[in-house]
């Protein structure tokens, strides 16, 4: 078995582990404010760096390219109240647009 | 013995029903978005099916295939699918005294407990609608979200290059519309502009991967420190 397949099952695993627990531990546990809002902003802190690690950078180093100006689209598309498969699907448009115009 | 009781929109369990329906379709569609960027991040088929039938919890899912995917040690996929899906543990903390399930049901109930189903469940008046919105949209979500993972690798796996059809910066775009729903606060803003600066700022420095956790140790701090009311449940038009 491949080292990606391990991966993909031992993610797995630990992200059912985690759903568990949260039906099987005494709610008091969790239900301290401070945990709340360490987990909410460790969800928002993750997505905004993936956001940025997806953008502007390739093989460990900062790039501009066509991805820029396509995640400025999807702002936009999100800001008006676009359903995900738009947004997702308008920035992928921009960007492959862009690269036929022979941006990188 | 309900025969005569005639089933009107009014009826929160009808409702519960109704709603679920339309969460799970809306929801479902954008597996083909999941499953072509998993194949463009070079995971097989099979891994991708793996991802959303074992791991179900959209931003994991990303954020795993995103780290991976960007030639990401598998330590640090690993973390990051599970940091991402740890508000699913609070979500079922939150769902176990609400649909009191029997212990037979709780690996199930576990399993489908992601952002849309507990907003559905926790939006209904009474405990019996909240079963059925929490069964139907998690069960109605995974179906569909399998379902619709598989066409898009299957789709993505005849693309070919690809850059050429900008599914890199798809996949952008798709984490920035998982965190749109989360940056309503002061605090949550301040805290994605910082994660974005330490994740530019260290990848030329650090392994791959590791600039996004660091990023993660940014909002643990402020966490701890920051005072304040506490943050709403899941987002209503959040990540599977």
């Amino acid at each position: 078995m491949s080292g990606l397949w391990v991966a993909v099952l031992l993610a797995g695993a630990a992200c059912l582990a985690i759903k568990l627990a949260g039906h099987l531990l005494p709610e008091h546990w969790l239900a301290q404010p401070r945990v709340a809002r360490v987990a909410a902003l460790v969800t928002v802190a993750l997505l905004a760096a993936l956001v940025a690690v997806q953008t502007a950078t390739s093989g460990g180093r900062l790039t501009l390219d066509a991805r820029l100006p396509a995640l400025v689209v999807a702002a936009v598309a999100l800001a008006l109240r676009a359903p995900f498969v738009v947004v997702v699907l308008l920035a992928a448009a921009t960007a492959a647009g862009l690269r036929l115009l022979g941006l990188p | 013995m309900c025969d005569s009781d005639r089933v009107t929109p009014h009826d929160p369990v009808t409702a519960a029903r109704r709603q679920a329906i339309s969460v799970s379709v809306a929801t479902g569609l954008y597996g083909v978005s999941f499953g072509a960027l998993s194949v463009a991040a070079g995971l097989d088929v099979a891994q991708t099916m793996a991802l959303s039938l074992l791991m179900f919890s959209g931003g994991s899912q990303f954020a795993f295939i995103g780290v991976a995917g960007g030639g990401g040690a598998a330590g640090a996929a690993i973390a990051s699918a599970a940091l991402l899906g740890a508000r699913n543990g609070l979500y079922g903390a939150q769902l176990a005294p609400l649909l009191a399930l029997p212990r037979r049901w709780r690996l199930a109930g576990a399993h489908l407990t992601i952002d849309e189903s507990t907003a559905v469940a926790t939006a209904q008046p009474d405990r019996r609608a909240a079963r059925v919105g929490f069964w139907w949209t998690g069960a109605g979500i995974y179906v569909l979200w399998g379902l619709f993972t598989l066409v898009g690798a299957l789709a993505g796996d005849r693309l070919g290059d690809p850059r050429a059809y900008g599914l890199d910066a798809a996949a952008a775009a798709a984490f920035l519309a998982l965190v749109w729903p989360r940056l309503a606060g002061r605090t949550a803003q301040l805290v994605a502009l910082a994660a974005v600066v330490v994740a530019l700022a260290t990848t030329p420095v650090l392994p791959a991967g590791v600039p996004v956790l660091l990023a993660a140790l940014v909002a643990v701090v402020v966490g701890l420190v920051s005072t304040g009311p506490r943050p709403p449940g899941p987002a209503p038009d959040g990540v599977a």
